[in-house]
């Protein structure tokens, strides 16, 4: 089973990396009002159990690929299972 | 009471200030041998340990994410919990946040860019086994060499460790260099026992080097270790 996992700075914390997206966006003409950089992790697992897959991908998140602390995390399942 | 404590430096791949962090110290009076990160155990007679500066993994994920994982963090963790000494420098302290051992977090400096230069910092208190050889508002200049060094935690968060005098150290009025919250320069756990901070002291303890101002916290940390060595392991 695959699935995304996307990782977002928190609201409230600093993003300099969005900052100067956002910036150079502006200065590309767009008319822009925030960006944000996160990260996104492609994972494959080796169970074909759903809810056993979200179990497992949560807990990644929680112990390695988040700091719960300054970021937020998002769970998306990819189809061809 | 023993002559020379033992003060082992921890080696990560990516680890860069290991020899640097163990000259200091040996030039302090401690015994500082290397000890690799997949080792599973301390030391005989460990009286501190320190997580030196570098790019372990690479940085990769977050700084500190993946070394907090390394089979000698779960010592490091053990000792730390039974009351044992334990210092990070920079990507040391990256590492300690990680592993849950000190509070807060380290992102992307505000500016986005490196930073290398001597940076004026201010020492909140003489009370840790850290800065006994400081006084309280004592200025010191340390260089400061990181990318990730912005120290983070939310209001609340920062009230309480303000409240328990655990921001230990401070960068001086206009002098943060990477944008970190209340100005933080290094935080302890609430036992004190366990120090974090972003300033690299073993690169100032000599005076070719431009200051020797790291010499008081890493000796502070030298005379802790003597007193208490063989008091954890």
């Amino acid at each position: 089973m695959r699935a995304t996992v996307l990782v977002r700075p928190k609201p409230g914390i600093l993003d300099p990396q969005g900052q100067a997206v956002e910036s150079s966006l502006r200065h590309l003409g767009f008319d822009v009002a925030d960006a944000r950089v996160g990260r996104l992790v492609d994972v494959e697992l080796a169970t074909d159990d759903r809810g056993e897959a979200q179990a497992q991908l949560e807990r990644m998140c929680e112990q390695l690929l988040t700091n719960p602390l300054i970021e937020s995390y998002e769970i998306a399942f990819r189809g061809g299972a | 009471m023993i002559e020379r404590p033992r003060i082992p430096v921890v080696v990560f791949p990516g680890s860069n200030d290991d020899r640097d962090a163990a000259l200091a110290l040996e030039r302090l009076g401690a015994d500082a041998p290397l000890v690799w990160h997949t080792d599973e155990a301390l030391p005989a007679g460990t009286a501190a340990v320190v997580l030196p500066g570098g790019f372990s993994y690479g940085d990769y994920l977050r700084c500190g994410a993946i070394a907090r994982f390394s089979p000698i963090m779960r010592e490091v963790a053990a000792f730390a919990d039974d009351g044992g000494l334990v210092l990070g420098i920079c990507n040391g302290f990256q590492i300690l946040t990680e592993a849950g051992l000190l509070p807060g977090a380290l992102r992307p400096n505000a500016s986005l860019s490196f930073v290398c230069r001597d940076v004026a910092l201010v020492v909140e208190s003489p009370a840790t086994p850290f800065t006994t050889r400081c006084e309280t508002g004592q200025p010191l200049t340390i260089p400061v060499k990181h990318g990730d060094g912005c120290w983070f935690a939310d209001d609340e968060l920062l009230a309480e460790l303000e409240h328990n005098g655990q921001v230990l150290l401070r960068y001086g009025a206009g002098a943060n260099p990477n944008g970190s919250i209340g100005d933080v320069a290094g935080v302890t756990n609430a036992d004190r026992n366990v120090f974090g901070l972003m300033p690299h002291p073993e690169h100032a303890v000599d005076p070719l080097l431009g200051s020797t101002d790291g010499a008081l916290l890493l000796g502070s940390l030298v005379d802790a270790a003597r007193s208490s060595a063989g008091a954890f392991v």
